[in-house]
């Protein structure tokens, strides 16, 4: 108990203890929370309308950012798998650090849905046991239990880890490791679930595909990996963490494989919707080349799809994945490439046209940019704030010594 | 490291922090406990604290389906008395159950509809739809002879009808046997009742709208913000799951007028039809006036590929 208290007490005081720099980031990043604090607010007193979705474009940019961010948190499995159970001492280190990102990302992910929902005080009608849970036939209620148990597990596991060292124990494998089996399981069928809330929807025919589920997964790990690499290049260059080159090699290595998978299935999905478009092509095609004159999508989706076959093929060269610029710079390039296309080419064009075949065009508002914003900054905020308490027990710089 | 224990220098929480969490912590306690601060206030009018009261018991009652007949008629009256104590005026809010051996299905006669539209105004006051936004269960598409391609009909036409070489169709609800928006629901918010109605729990709805990308046929509106009806244009003969005011932020959509049909009349579109258009009945009897149009008229029903089951039939003369 004593030593819960003190890698508590541990905790807070790290976690506000800093230089300048560290203040200056962590009260941007307040502001910023701040901002989007207001803008929900101003969306909480006037309804959903202030945001740029309708009845016919019922989700937009917050549900996007879910979709996205789901895929970023199941990514960390990449670094879990290694890890732990194959011991792999270089990823050891990073594992820790993945962990962080996943729990960040799950947070964000569930602040999206939050602020998504019109009534957010009544969500307690999902809660098992005190509301309604409409399990196992909605796909949302598998989404809200898979969410919060691999919030629980990514907390859990590196908890138990930091623990045991702080305390100057060894870590019992026996205790851990099928809790990691289960996570990486977990984070698999996180993502999958979350695909088929989407391509479970036959009125939606352009989610109705049994590629979703593999493509979501295929995004997943190219863009989750890209950012932990340059989150452990940030973290090398800024802390005293030590970051093994081999670490960042291989980890490339995974995305450059995933982003190839991932320009396959947008070869496949392009041919099959325009070779001999049919009515359940009309989505793609407003797309890819517009539809009727509106054509708001069609830069984006064009310039992720640039950016994501310059990456993979920039990365398919040995040489050039090897140096570190061009590494940090194709994997920025994949990260931004994969979340456009999660939403501007995933997530919106599935309402478009509606139904009955009319384009109605969305565009986010300043509130839904603001609140977005906010949260991405909580995000930042919380993985900054765990980071910082981990790393130095995982340098062991810290040590409980006092009564048991 | 004196002591065993890490050193702490515990430095003084980055100001702008610590204001946020707790400016965040007072914001969330203070819009829950305003309505019971009300309610308990010795200030506050008597009937502005009633009004807080029954808010309270309001937000936590239980899902309606799942309520028993007493908790049903508590919350029904609490509805008609929360009515009278915010706007003065009167309203009866029916909690009427499904007739047995009914089942309501709709046929829409494509030779007889000539675009009046006189369906989609009836609809909009009958059941309380919000003015402001111009919400609209009932869309009519205007189809070029010749053509059935509903991407090139229109349902903005503002020209005298019928328009010359074009034919006309509604669309609205279908009351699926086989929902897919009622699968889709996280919380049982909305479901089949017994009579084939598919209803929403305006009380219990969370807003996720998941079940507006679920419905294949256009059928539910969402209030992206608090619906408006001027208190003289009410329609104050309410039923719990049809058109009784909806709040800010929850899905709502035609429920062939359940507080007319579980009354026995037809649903106000059919009311209003000038053509005779459309017809409302009971599947289940076999002299209704459905029935007969199923045995005697070739119909047809809308995606039927998708597996729905609509009960909302077309046909021609
Ligand atoms: S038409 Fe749409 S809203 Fe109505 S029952 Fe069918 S799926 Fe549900
Ligand atoms: S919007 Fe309401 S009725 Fe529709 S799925 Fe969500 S909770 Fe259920």
């Amino acid at each position: 108990m004593t030593a819960l208290r003190s890698f508590l007490r541990y905790g807070i005081g790290e976690a506000t203890r800093g230089g300048p720099a560290y203040h200056l980031w962590m009260a941007l990043l307040t502001l910023l929370m701040c901002v989007g604090l207001f803008a929900y607010c101003v969306q909480l007193d006037q309804g959903l309308a202030v945001t740029g979705m309708r009845d016919q474009v019922s989700w937009g940019f917050y549900i996007s950012n879910f979709a996205f961010l789901v895929g970023i948190a199941a990514a960390a499995v990449i670094l879990v798998m290694p890890a732990y159970v194959l011991e792999e001492m270089d990823f050891k280190r990073a594992v820790l650090i993945g962990e962080a990102v996943a729990v960040a990302a799950v947070l964000m992910a569930i602040a999206f849905v939050v602020v998504d929902v019109g009534g957010p005080a009544r969500l307690w009608h999902v809660l098992p046991g005190l509301g309604r849970m409409n399990f196992p036939r909605s796909m949302l209620a598998w989404d809200i239990l898979v969410l919060n148990g691999y919030l629980v597990l990514n907390l859990g596991i590196p908890f138990y880890l930091l623990f045991t060292r702080f305390r100057g124990h060894t870590p019992d494998r026996r205790r851990y490791v099928p809790f990691v089996f289960l996570s990486i399981l977990w984070a698999v069928s996180l993502h999958l679930v979350t695909a088929f809330l989407f391509a479970g929807l036959p009125a939606r025919p352009y989610w109705h595909s049994a590629l979703l589920g593999p493509r979501f997964l295929a995004t997943a790990f190219t863009a989750g990996p890209a950012l932990i690499i340059l989150i452990l290049v940030a973290i090398r260059r800024h802390t005293e963490m030590p970051v093994a080159d081999r670490t960042i090699e291989k980890l490339a290595m995974i995305v450059t494989v995933a982003a190839q998978v991932c320009c396959v299935m947008s070869i496949s999905e392009i041919f099959t919707e325009t070779y001999r478009s049919t009515h359940h092509s009309h989505s793609a095609r407003y797309l890819f080349f517009g539809l009727d004159g509106h054509n708001r999508l069609v830069p984006w989706i064009w310039s992720s799809l640039a950016l994501q076959f310059a990456a993979a093929g920039v990365l398919s060269v040995h040489r050039w994945r090897q140096r570190l610029p061009v590494l940090l710079a194709a994997c920025s390039a994949l990260v931004v490439a994969i979340e456009i296309e999660k939403g501007m080419g995933t997530i919106i064009p599935g309402f478009v046209p509606e139904p009955w075949g009319k384009v109605v065009e969305y565009a986010p508002t300043w509130v839904e940019f603001a609140v977005g914003l906010g949260i991405f900054a909580m995000g930042a905020f919380v993985f900054t704030v765990l980071a910082k308490v981990a790393i130095p027990v995982e340098l062991g710089k810290v040590r409980y010594t006092g009564p048991v | 490291m004196k002591n065993g224990l890490v050193q702490i220098l515990s430095q003084p929480m980055d100001r702008r922090t610590a204001i946020t969490v707790a400016g965040c912590a007072v914001a969330g306690a203070a819009t829950a406990a305003a309505s019971v601060a009300n309610a308990i206030n010795p200030f506050a009018s008597p009937e502005s604290r009633e009004a807080s009261r029954l808010e309270w018991q309001r937000y936590f009652q239980e899902n309606y389906r799942l309520m028993s007949e007493e908790e049903k008629t508590e919350a029904l009256l609490r509805l008609e008395r929360l009515h009278q104590l915010k706007h003065g005026g009167r309203i009866s809010v029916s909690g009427a159950e499904p007739i047995e051996k009914v089942l309501f299905g709709y046929a829409f006669n494509v030779s007889k509809c000539r675009g009046y539209l006189e369906c989609v105004s009836a609809c909009i006051r009958e059941n309380n739809q919000d003015r402001a936004s111009g919400m609209a269960y009932i869309r009519i598409h205007e189809h070029r002879n010749g053509e059935f391609d509903f991407s090139k009909a229109s349902d903005t036409f503002d020209h005298p009808v019928p328009a010359e070489g074009h034919f006309y169709l509604g669309t609205q609800c279908f009351h699926c046997q086989n929902p897919p928006c009622v699968d889709v629901c996280p919380v049982k918010a909305t479901w089949m009742e017994p009579d084939g109605i598919v209803v929403v729990d305006y009380d219990w709805c969370i807003g996720c709208r998941y079940c507006m990308a679920a419905c294949p046929y256009d059928a539910r509106r969402f209030n992206w913000q608090a619906p408006e009806v001027p208190e003289a244009d009410l329609n104050p003969n309410q039923h719990y799951l049809g058109n009784r005011m909806r709040q800010k932020g929850v899905v709502e959509k035609c429920t062939f007028c359940i507080q007319r049909s579980r009354d026995g009349r037809n649903p106000a579109c059919v009311e209003a039809c000038p053509t005779g258009a459309r017809i409302f009945g009971n599947l289940l009897d076999p002299q209704s006036e459905i029935r007969w149009v199923l045995a005697n008229k070739k119909v047809f029903r809308l995606k039927e590929d998708l597996g729905t089951d609509p009960k909302f039939w077309y046909f021609m003369d």
